[in-house]
């Protein structure tokens, strides 16, 4: 601190005057003003808590009804008849994993590739534009999705994929039933495009995070590119490239437009991907309007809570890894 | 020995392969929604589409323009709402989050930031819909700020916090308050990140439908009344596309491309301000 780049160029008062004595005031941060400014903007930050708590109360106040009905019955029955006034969410919460499993399966190896070939063998000229046209595909509406895959991912299902896929696995529980076109297969599928771009994004951070002593350490042994970075960069990222695997499920469960448009909602519990299913998010956007009485209405609200709870489970788990690799950033938080 | 060397030279070439089709894969899906949306809708933007109203179902013709102008008024409001709120807590998160307020902040926005739209919908519906006793286009406002608040908070703190420290520094040395170092020197310096935050987020949710379906319900007339029911294109995309009239179809991707185009619009200039910022590295 002995040399400062500015010299004073009026000569400090000695004796302390009205003046100077405010300056001290406001380098100890005491003004008017700064106590304005603070407060308003703890006031706004405090919001944020306040919105969830609210969110949070909300659910469970509206939920309860079905709560004490139905306690965690709720959970594995598989009864929904509205005239009955007999509510189970099972079907819903098994069409849920299940469609998101399924985009898992589709999505992950797609993302992890798009991932490693941008960070690692992708010609630098190459990379920055690639990166953005994926991350544009999580820029499209979800409703967006929905049209395009009523009128034509269906279709090209119908014609080219699922004759295939009789063909070859015809054998197995999974492929049964006619296929109507609206199934877990279609939605599984929208999910799984819908959610490469997250996943794609964060793996690549997550890589990028990877010091390049470990690539340069495994060349210098002798292993091709490709041993490079599945011996030494994926094992490294490990944690974050699941962290941001999960981060992919916790869209995935909490879409709701795509997959309502796509999925088929039937309340029913198939092992085949070519039947209908349900979500819990279609759940409530079909039958919350036509919600007739109140421990229906209530039975939703309790879906919305379990999906809310299980989200911020996964989206919790979710950062906790990716923290670990790549420290301390908001990663993932960002989309596009 | 040297059969394994090739083999392992195989290995290398086919997974270099692989991972390059991939990426190409996912490349072409956008190509494909991209380009379907054009053959299917382009040739339904007319001048009837953005200047008519919806005609009753089963008859053809008309247009979106009530949804143009909802989904305009319905983002604008939530914008009035959102950014507000999002930059202050931002704001407050980089200058004065250290402590333990600043954690709940911190973890509070990255739980709400993967909140499923549909439940913050319900929310809104409970908390505005129902005591009013009728759907708005406010209703629809809060929801979409509600998505919007968290992800603003943490992109404005982040963009703060790579403000580099000697500028504010400067600032206090020459005897600026803190208040105005803070608004003055060190947002300003941000203010493109910002931007492009705010940007990102009003793209991601101009496109919302799940908040809307409850809030804003739509409106077959057009309507520019914040308290009344309101139609958004969103919604009209789902409307017509789940509805069963080859009429409507059309006007669901003439709509898409309307849709598709404003977000894209705010995904690039978004782009195009952070470049502004970082110069051509990121």
């Amino acid at each position: 601190m002995t040399a400062l780049p500015i010299e004073p160029t009026v000569a400090p008062t000695p004796t302390p005057t009205p003046a100077s004595h405010g300056r001290w005031r406001v380098l100890k941060g005491v003004n008017a003003g700064d106590r304005v400014y603070r407060g308003t903007l703890t006031v706004l930050a405090v919001l944020l808590p306040l919105l969830l708590v609210a969110v949070v109360s909300e659910l469970v106040v509206s939920a309860w009804p079905a709560i004490r009905r139905f306690g965690p019955r709720f959970l594995w029955t598989s009864v929904w008849d509205p005239v009955a006034g007999v509510f189970g969410a099972a079907p819903m919460i098994f069409g849920t994993l299940a469609s998101s499993l399924l985009a898992l399966v589709i999505a992950v190896p797609l993302a992890l590739g798009v991932a490693i070939f941008l960070t690692e063998f992708a010609p630098k000229w190459v990379r920055q534009p690639i990166a953005f046209l994926v991350e544009l595909l999580a820029a499209i509406p979800s409703v967006v999705y929905g049209l395009w895959g009523i009128f034509v991912l269906i279709p090209f299902l119908r014609s080219s994929v699922v004759p295939v896929l009789r063909a070859v696995f015809g054998w197995a529980p999974f492929f049964d039933g006619v296929f109507y076109g609206n199934s877990l297969l279609a939605g599984g599928v929208i999910l799984a495009i819908m959610i490469v771009p997250y996943i794609a994004a964060v793996s690549r951070e997550v890589l990028l995070a990877v010091p390049g002593s470990q690539r340069e350490a495994a060349l210098g042994m002798g292993a091709t590119r490709w041993e490079a970075v599945w011996t030494a960069v994926v094992p490294y990222g490990r944690a974050g490239l699941i962290g941001a695997v999960i981060l992919g499920l916790g869209r995935a469960l909490g879409e709701t437009m795509a997959v309502t448009m796509l999925i088929g909602n039937r309340h029913d519990i198939g092992l085949s991907v070519l039947q209908p299913a349900y979500t819990m998010a279609a759940a409530i956007a079909n039958e919350f309007s036509e919600a007739t009485t109140n421990l229906y209405l209530s039975a939703l609200f309790e879906v919305g809570l379990l999906l809310f709870v299980i989200t911020v489970v996964v989206n919790a788990l979710a950062r906790l890894l990716i923290w670990q690799v790549a420290r301390g950033t908001a990663v993932g938080s960002r989309a596009l | 020995m040297n059969t394994r060397r090739v083999r392992r030279r195989l290995v290398n070439g086919i997974m270099t392969g692989l991972v390059g089709v991939l990426s190409a894969l996912a490349v072409l899906a956008l190509v494909l929604i991209l380009g379907n949306l054009v053959v299917k809708g382009a040739s339904s933007l007319d001048w009837n589409f953005f200047t008519k109203n919806p005609v009753p179902a089963g008859e053809s013709g008309g247009g979106v323009a009530n949804a143009i102008v909802g989904t305009g008024i319905i983002v604008g409001l939530a914008c009035l709402i959102g950014l507000p709120i999002g930059i202050g807590a931002g704001l407050y998160l980089a200058e004065f989050g250290s402590g333990r307020l600043g954690w709940v902040v911190r973890f509070v926005a990255d739980v709400m930031n993967g909140t499923p739209s549909i439940v913050v919908g319900i929310f809104a519906w409970t908390w505005l819909v129902k005591p009013m006793g009728h759907f708005s286009a406010l209703a629809g406002s809060v929801s979409l700020a509600i998505l919007m608040i968290p992800m603003l908070a943490r992109t404005t703190e982040e963009m703060v916090r790579l403000v580099p420290h000697s500028l504010r520094e400067a600032a206090l040395a020459l005897g600026y308050p803190r208040w105005r170092t803070s608004l003055r020197i060190v947002a300003r310096t941000a203010l493109a990140g910002i931007i492009t935050g705010c940007l990102v987020g009003i793209a991601r949710i101009a496109g919302e439908t799940a908040p809307l379906l409850f809030t804003a319900l739509g409106n077959l007339n057009f309507s520019t009344h914040v308290l009344e029911p309101m139609q958004a294109l969103s919604l009209q995309i789902f409307q017509y596309a789940t509805g069963p009239f080859d009429d409507w179809h059309r006007l669901a991707w003439a709509a898409a491309i309307v849709l598709m185009g404003l977000v894209l619009l705010l995904a690039l200039s978004a782009r195009w301000a952070i470049r502004q910022r970082h110069g051509a590295s990121r």
